[in-house]
């Protein structure tokens, strides 16, 4: 398969605002095994890879970002690597947001990748665009080839100092062949205009900050129904019977309708419950507040987080199903001069995009048209299709911009209920999910529950390392059942980086009552808060500093190959020759945030440092938190170093902020994060009782990225898992407390 | 029937006098620059303006609104170049870009009481604005800078 073609003359093209005459080429990407394997057993099917670039004869580039920005800036961050190799003036370019389509190659903007998977294949895109106007100019001048260049939008004569703008060019470019990918230059990195730079404006700025944008939440379609639905609180109850009489009595509701009940697995179906379809949002939510549901409720019931938390503990010591296995851990525990424990909990979270889910639809001649805030278009498109009976080219997927996404936006159930709605209305309709929704009716992060043993040998030097892991899991929501952890392992419990003779890492068995999900940088997050954890208190026993202790533990520049400990490892769908767990870069990481932060040097009166390091979506990022106590007694973070180390970096300014980002995501699960459940019913239901961090809870960040020429590593998850046990291991160091239970607001010291 | 004003034009609202005026704002009036994160008056992400306070206008109905004057988003400038939505361009202090209406909506008011705040002051001023990609470090900077270039601006005139 070519993995560019001149597309410049197919009729598809039409509808993506490409006028005629202008040179398009598609470029085919290689189709790849998305993560964590229980998410791709999901909905995800083949796909046939491609995305556009185009010049028009008005010296437009039009370049389309299929991934969905979500506030990482990817609508940014793509057509900075394609402007670049062509060789574009930034003002000419023209940011396309793409539609659902398969055609596209994966979509699914999650797992931290849109940049990592698709950096090669848009450089080429440029460089192919460049390299054909640069043939088309060479041959209008009768020159050879090697005599013009491409500069901001023209192409130049070396010699004579002619020029000729892009858009001249695009008639007679457009009826060239499509150079071979061997043949093409791609630029040296010096030569960068815009990949590495920070001056970058962003793509959606000054529509931000004008209110001119448009989110899933506020598509407006023309005789449109708004829609609000009272789901189960209890997942997967029946509904009984229902009395609709008080809200049809509200002023603006339109009608009141039974949804069929959820069949498990849940998969990306709607939850089933009663629908409210009024004239406008307040109506619909009014309606829906004043139902009167009676539900038969499911034997989720069941689901209380006191017991479950103690269930989670005793499977941990039942871990049968084992992840890797190095050495005899039992062995060495056995014969220990002594054994160091640790006992961790991270409760149930949820992802509280500023936006809750919302999708519009209209369902007309036999097609739906349908505008959400998804992260993963394809995913909408295919499970509409499948549950609603139509083929895929029937559904029409525009991706609106998102009010964050953290992993919820990529499961399309509420995107299936606006369809189903429509269809049932025969109108145009949008379905809002309230704040109480989006936290009573989620895709959980699973809470759980973990267990480390270290067996020391006479000098404190750590002989085994034995992990035991307890919660429910994502494959669960695929699969009725499910009750073992299956690509969660993948994410910071089995890659453990630390150099150690015998290690074992298991699982143990949990039941889930809920839909579990996946939240920005999933089982990372509790994962590396008890290895990290641990590896500071392994530091206080051997009474070592923890910076000194943790490169010691991190052990040998090395390339950790897991497959030799009976391990098997996704490594976030890479392959480990490229992307391989490399020691030397997490040391690196180490070094530097203990550099920028003066990890050595003593700190004012009232003042703690901790720190933690942790690779995930194959980036390194090493964290140094700084606490102190407030005139109240409070603790408060004042200050996050971040040192990331993610390859390459093609958009310094953008990486900042995801770590800015980071530590502020760290904190608020660090302090706050938790929901619980009473009968299996989620407590909490808006900001109230599941804080998210505020201005004053912020810290200071300071981000330092590794110059690297290595390839781009993901950005968007891997900065929060080291930032919470960074904060925990500063709190050891105030206050002589360890804390293994999160979130720290419960123990009333934040 | 009531006349709402918001950014110094007139609507004629005939709709239910309970609803909350995010609501009115969004649709009915077509204003979606002023967005909804909980309803309650939790996160801040609806304020607005009335006669030049900031308000959650998803905890303030209709009725109580009634002819004062509504300012959103939409109507602090012209052409987007209010020094506090300069200064926001300035930083890229957005990430999904949600919340920063109602921060930038709230950031005018605390700088029209305050010319200068500190940053302690930022943060008890912005403290009912939530943001959950965690831009509040840069909120802070850039209401530093809008300070600046409001300065800057009346020194020129
Ligand atoms: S929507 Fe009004 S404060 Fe949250
Ligand atoms: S920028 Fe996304 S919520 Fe603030």
């Amino acid at each position: 398969m070519k993995t560019i073609e001149n597309v410049s003359r197919r009729s598809f093209l039409k509808g993506l605002g490409i006028g005629s005459g202008a040179l398009v080429l598609a470029v085919n990407f290689p189709e790849f095994v998305g993560m964590p394997k229980a998410i791709a057993a999901g909905q995800v099917s083949k796909f046939e890879p491609s995305v556009y670039v185009h010049i028009n004869s008005d010296n437009t580039v039009g370049i389309v970002v299929h991934r969905s920005e979500m506030g990482q800036g990817i609508r940014t961050s793509i057509p900075m690597i394609v402007a670049d190799e062509l060789e574009a003036d930034w003002q000419q370019v023209k940011v396309i947001q793409g539609l659902g389509d398969k055609k596209y190659g994966s979509q699914n903007t999650d797992g931290s990748r849109s940049v990592r998977r698709f950096y090669f294949p848009l450089r080429e895109a440029g460089a192919t665009a460049r390299t054909m106007l640069e043939q088309a100019a060479a041959q209008q001048w009768k020159v050879p080839v090697e005599q013009v260049f491409a500069k901001e939008g023209y192409i130049h004569h070396r010699s004579s100092g002619k020029k000729i703008a892009f858009g001249e060019l695009v008639e007679a470019a457009a009826s060239l062949p499509v150079p071979d990918p061997q043949t093409l230059t791609l630029k040296e990195s010096k030569d960068f205009n815009f990949i590495g730079k920070s001056d970058v404006a962003l793509v959606d700025g000054h529509d931000i900050v004008t209110g001119n944008t448009t989110y899933g939440y506020d598509v407006d379609l023309p005789g449109m129904e708004y829609v609000v639905i009272a789901r189960p609180p209890v997942l997967a109850s029946a509904l009984e019977s229902f009395d609709a009489s008080k809200a049809k009595a509200i002023k603006g509701v339109i009608d009141v309708v039974a949804l069929d009940n959820l069949q498990e697995p849940p998969l990306f179906k709607p939850l089933g419950g009663v629908a409210v379809i009024a004239k406008n949002s307040w109506a619909a939510m009014q309606g829906r507040d004043a139902l009167d549901i009676k539900w038969k409720v499911s034997e989720h019931k069941v689901y209380n987080t006191d017991t479950y938390k103690q269930m989670l503990k005793d499977s941990c010591d039942n871990a049968e199903a084992v992840l890797r296995k190095k050495g005899d851990v039992d062995t060495a525990l056995a014969s220990a001069d002594k054994v160091l424990a640790g006992e961790y909990y991270v409760p149930e979270l949820i992802h509280v995009p500023m936006e809750p889910p919302a999708a519009a639809a209209h369902f007309h001649d036999g097609q739906f048209d349908i505008w959400a805030c998804t992260q993963t278009p394809q995913s909408a498109q295919n499970t509409v299709a499948t549950l609603l009976n139509v083929a895929p080219e029937k559904v029409n997927i525009n991706v609106t911009l998102l009010g964050g996404g953290f992993g919820r936006k990529s499961k399309p159930d509420f995107i299936v209920e606006a369809a189903l709605m429509s269809k049932r209305r025969g109108k145009p309709v949008k379905v809002l999910w309230t704040r109480e929704d989006e936290i009573k009716n989620g895709y959980y992060h699973a809470v759980s529950y973990q267990k480390i043993k270290a067996a020391l040998g006479p000098n404190n030097e750590v002989n085994a390392w034995k992990h035991d892991v307890a919660l429910p899991t994502i494959s669960s929501t695929f699969a009725k059942g499910a009750n073992v952890i299956g690509g969660e392992a993948d994410l910071g419990l089995i890659d453990m980086p630390y150099d150690i003779a015998n290690v074992q890492c298991a699982a143990g068995k949990a039941t889930a009552h809920t839909r579990i999900g996946w939240l920005r940088s999933v089982t990372n997050i509790n994962q590396a808060f008890a290895i990290c954890s641990f590896a500071d208190e392994l530091a206080r026993n051997a009474g070592e500093d923890p910076k000194d202790y943790l490169l010691k533990l991190i052990g040998k520049d090395r390339q950790i190959n897991l497959a030799e400990e009976n391990a098997k490892y996704g490594n976030y769908g890479e392959p480990m020759e490229k992307y391989p767990i490399d020691t030397a870069r997490l040391k690196n990481v180490v070094e530097r945030v203990a550099k920028m932060s003066a990890w050595d040097k003593p700190r004012a009166e009232g003042k703690a440092l901790g720190i933690a390091v942790h690779r995930s979506f194959v980036s390194y990022v090493a964290c140094v938190a700084e606490v102190s106590k407030k005139a109240d007694g409070k603790i408060k973070v004042d200050k996050v170093w971040l040192s990331v180390d993610c390859g390459t970096a093609v958009n310094p300014e953008r990486i900042r902020s995801q770590m800015e980002g980071a530590a502020v995501f760290g904190v608020s699960i660090a302090f706050f994060g938790e929901l619980t459940a009473k009968d299996g019913v989620i407590e909490q239901s808006n900001f109230h009782d599941y804080p998210i961090a505020r201005i004053a809870d912020s810290p200071v960040t300071v981000v330092d990225i590794v110059e690297s020429d290595d390839l781009p590593g993901g950005v968007g998850e891997p900065g929060v898992p080291p930032v919470v046990p960074a904060i925990t291991n500063a709190i050891y160091e105030l206050t002589g407390t360890r804390y293994r239970e999160l979130p720290l607001n419960k123990m009333g010291i934040v | 029937m009531i006349t709402l004003t918001v950014n110094g034009k007139q609507h004629q609202y005939d709709d239910d006098e309970n609803m909350p005026l995010l609501w009115a704002l969004r649709d009915i009036l077509n204003y979606k620059g002023t967005k909804y994160g909980c309803g309650k008056g939790l996160c801040g992400a609806c304020t607005v303006h009335l006669n030049g306070q900031p308000i959650r206008s998803c905890a303030t109905p209709v009725s109580v609104v009634g002819d004062q004057k509504i300012t959103t988003i939409e109507g602090l400038s012209e052409n987007g170049d209010h020094p506090v939505q300069e200064a926001w361009q300035e930083l890229n202090v957005p990430q999904c870009g949600y919340c920063q209406s109602g921060q930038i909506m709230s950031a005018v008011a605390l700088l029209k009481s305050n010319p200068s705040p500190t940053d302690e002051q930022i943060d008890i001023a912005m403290s009912g604005n939530i943001c959950r990609c965690g831009t509040y470090e840069r909120i802070r900077k850039a209401i530093h800078r809008a300070a600046q270039l409001k300065i800057d601006v009346k020194e020129q005139s």
